[in-house]
């Protein structure tokens, strides 16, 4: 039985879930980092995956859909920036509108190019690089050989350099921390929060790229919460890139152990409660107190 | 000498308030000028002109003698200008080190090069006798360690001009002293200094020159050694000012207030008082010196009723008044004036003459059971802002329209119109005015001749020795030492309040 849950198909569907997670999760600290909450994630992985489809279909061009993908997260998170570093609107209601926003412009363009709300086409999917090894086993060796998860693994990697190893990061996690502080030594507060919120999209927008390939087309609403699951990691690893990607990987192992365990006896109701439950207990915080970046969330006011 | 600064008839307009009114400056190369002023003088926002985080109306500056144009801070440490704030511009996760390279980085294949710039930094450090632990993160270290991360900050940036805002505010007196020191060692290396400050014996202490500010106009330019606090004092309020507080010797009378064995632990399980005991008697002020954050605060609200101690007893006239909620602690005589006065002195939202009688509005003279008496609310107003010269005078305004020091009268009228016993009054001058405080600790004085017992909490240790009858001294949650009369010198008290001198326990009780 174990051995039969905990199988390398187990591990690929674990990497499979992790991986828009990840993506999507490394974007909020970009941002939150910079001090722009944002939960406009679950938004952008659906206008992403939908221009992902979009650029795919009418090109043929995986690698054209994947710049779609992120152009659609960069423009959908350009938004989020204005509204909440221009306009220092509130950032949860700029975030809700957004995922909002963005369930309605879905269907809607949807409809129009494809005269469906719910689906789009069947799209192909990324091609694979050849490993040469565990080629006996195809799925596995498709996914760790597909580009977006090899991607996703440098950019956690780098994301941790950057964040705290070079002069971005630094000054990026000033400006989240204390904007004022960083004002005075010079340094552009209202820059720093850009470049935040517009690497969260398109960071998010290849999430929501990945999940296009994935099903190999665009559905109604695809995102799936996996926005707010993403954010969820990003506090459970305490703003931190590799945190945050241990934290999806901990909700990636709980999601494909419920999707191996339906069907073992078990109710259904309670077997599908499990990633959920991992995230309240993660978050309910065994893993001790996370702290927020100082400024997270509050517009910098220059000249009070 | 040439001038370093030269500020040409700078104006500033905010909103509402003109904040500079045609400002001339002149500092001399190499000297210490001293800025000082009332509180909303328009001391900071000059100086913040100068650095670029404001941008004049009209005017001009030169910095050594040509003209420049400062459009924000990345100008002004271009042209070796440095500020040391108020209120630090720190970012406390960050390593020491971080905080000091922040803006102005050195990278290696696109990495920060720390190595190199600890190397660099640790000899700066050395040459200015500015020693900090570089690998800390700044939410771990004192403040008097955090101003000189400042202070390094701005010579890593090769400023050779250094403005500091009233830095000495949060500073224990031997961390004054050593950074007076080491503003010294600034001048000597060639240096030019803006000090601001209200702290007239800092002054006279270290300065050259002085430049006096009143209600955003320059009030007078003299030199140091030809001037003396007296003088200053008036060029800053505008008439002559009393420094020091008059008051008679007076016996206390019996003890009202004791507290008994107090301690107090917090939800972490730190313990922020440990075994207080001290009694306040009848006309007397019992003042409570100590660095900010060493259980004064915990102290104060434990009497008040807005924390419940973890042990201990608190009397008031033989009666326990301890675990009491607010509403009752006051209604059993007790008067209080909060530290924080945006935060629990007053609703700042709400106008004067509602916030003259908060904790009184359910007293039958101002509200019946169904609605609020508004003719004895009006005329309580109009008779407390008489009485405590509140202004504007005007019972309407809102409380967040006023100034600090007229806030603070606010507060202190409503507390002292409820005729309590004892009186709390914790930091009542701070963020006030020198007139202000005249106002303020005349008022403290009469309520203690009037035969109340005042338990006065402040970190001004100026106002703990001229008003206090006697003093106690607070360090990490006790009571170090109790002085039985205010014949203290400032460096003896310091000793205590940092903890290298002191008994491990003193009860302050009897006098």
């Amino acid at each position: 039985m174990i051995s039969q849950i905990f199988s390398l198909a187990f591990l690929a569907q674990t990497i499979r879930i992790t991986v828009p997670y990840s993506l999507a999760s490394l974007g909020g600290v970009y941002s939150e980092r910079g001090g722009v909450v944002n939960i406009a994630l679950e938004g952008i992985i659906l206008n992403g995956a939908f221009c992902a489809t979009v650029g795919t279909y009418y090109t043929g061009s995986a690698l054209f859909g994947v710049a779609c993908g992120i152009a659609g997260g960069l423009l959908t998170a350009l938004i989020h920036a204005v509204i909440s570093i221009h306009i220092k609107a509130d950032q949860i209601i700029s975030g809700i509108a957004i995922n909002l926003f963005a369930v309605g412009i879905t269907k809607f363009v949807l409809e129009i190019l494809f005269q469906s709300s719910s689906n789009s086409p069947r799209i192909a999917g990324l091609p694979h690089i050849h490993l040469g090894f565990i080629e006996n086993q195809p799925d596995v060796a498709n996914l760790l050989g597909n580009p977006l998860v090899l991607a996703t693994i440098f950019i956690v990697i780098a994301s941790h350099f950057i964040i705290f190893k070079t002069r971005f990061g630094l000054r990026l996690r000033s400006v989240g921390e204390n904007p004022e502080a960083a004002d005075t030594v010079g340094i552009g507060v209202t820059l720093y929060r850009y470049y935040g919120v517009l690497i969260s999209g398109a960071l998010a927008g290849l999430a929501g790229a990945w999940l296009a390939f994935d099903q190999h087309s665009f559905t109604d609403g695809m995102s799936a919460g996996r926005g707010y699951i993403a954010l969820a990691a990003m506090i459970v690893g305490k703003w931190n890139p590799l945190g945050a990607a241990a934290a999806c990987l901990l909700f990636g192992f709980a999601e494909s152990l419920q999707i191996q365990l339906q069907g073992g006896g078990l109710p259904t109701q309670f077997i599908q409660m499990i990633p959920y439950v991992a995230t309240i207990i993660a978050l309910a915080g065994f893993i001790g107190k996370a702290v927020a970046p100082g400024a997270d969330g509050i517009p910098y006011e220059k000249e009070k | 000498m040439p001038y370093a600064i030269e500020l040409l008839n700078i104006t500033k307009r905010f909103a509402r308030t003109t904040a500079n009114d045609d400002i001339t400056l002149k500092v001399e190369s190499g000297s210490i000028h001293a800025l000082v002023g009332e509180n909303g003088a328009g001391k900071t926002t000059l100086m913040e002109t100068l650095y670029g985080l404001y941008q004049p109306d009209s005017g001009r500056i030169r910095i050594h003698g040509k003209e420049v144009s400062i459009r924000s801070p990345h100008d002004s440490i271009r042209l070796g200008i440095g500020m040391v704030h108020q209120h630090f511009m720190l970012v406390p996760p960050l390593t020491v080190l971080e905080n000091i390279v922040l803006g102005a980085e050195t990278t290696r294949y696109s990495l920060l090069d720390l190595k190199k710039t600890t190397a660099e930094i640790s000899e700066l450090a050395g040459r200015f006798s500015l020693s900090v632990p570089l690998d800390e993160k700044v939410e771990n270290i004192g403040v008097g360690i955090q101003q000189r991360v400042e202070i390094l900050k701005a010579i890593y940036r090769k400023a050779d001009i250094l403005v500091l805002d009233e830095p000495t505010a949060v500073l224990t007196p031997q961390e004054a002293v050593q950074l007076f020191k080491i503003l010294s060692e600034l001048k000597e290396e060639g240096k030019t200094i803006v000090l601001i400050t209200h702290k007239l014996n800092e002054v006279m202490a270290i300065s050259d020159r002085v430049s006096v500010m009143r209600k955003g106009k320059i009030a007078g330019e003299v030199e140091t050694a030809k001037t003396n606090p007296q003088e200053l004092a008036q060029m800053m309020v505008g008439r002559p000012v009393l420094l020091r507080v008059e008051k008679a010797e007076k016996k206390a009378g019996e003890p009202v207030l004791a507290i008994n064995d107090l301690s107090y632990v917090d939800r972490r399980g730190i313990s922020l008082l440990k075994k207080v005991s001290l009694e306040v008697g009848s006309g007397e002020i019992l003042g409570i010196a100590g660095v900010e954050g060493n259980g004064q605060s915990q102290l104060v609200e434990c009497i008040a009723g807005l924390m419940k101690p973890s042990s201990g007893s608190i009397t008031l006239d033989g009666i326990s008044i301890s675990g009491l909620t607010p509403r009752d602690v006051f209604a059993r005589g007790l008067a209080h004036v909060p530290e924080d006065r945006i935060k629990r002195g007053l609703v700042v939202e709400m106008d004067v003459k509602e916030n003259l009688i908060l904790g009184l509005h359910n007293q039958p003279q101002f509200s019946s059971r169904l609605a609020v008496n508004r003719k004895s609310i009006m005329d309580n107003a109009r008779f407390l802002i008489t009485k405590y010269d509140i202004r504007p005078v005007d019972p309407d305004i809102h409380a967040r329209g006023l100034s600090g020091g007229n806030q603070q009268k606010v507060i202190i009228a409503r507390e002292l119109s409820r005729n309590a016993q004892v009186i709390i009054a914790s930091q009542p001058t701070r963020g006030v005015d020198i007139g202000g405080i005249e106002f303020i600790h005349r008022t403290l004085v009469e309520a203690r001749d009037a035969g109340k017992a005042v338990l006065l909490v402040s970190a001004d240790l100026n106002e703990i020795l001229s008003l206090s009858d006697r003093i106690a001294v607070m360090y990490d949650g006790r009571i170090v030492k109790v002085f039985p009369n205010s014949k203290v010198e400032e460096s003896e008290l310091g000793l205590y309040m940092t903890g290298s001198k002191g008994d491990s326990q003193m009860k302050a009780v009897g006098s």
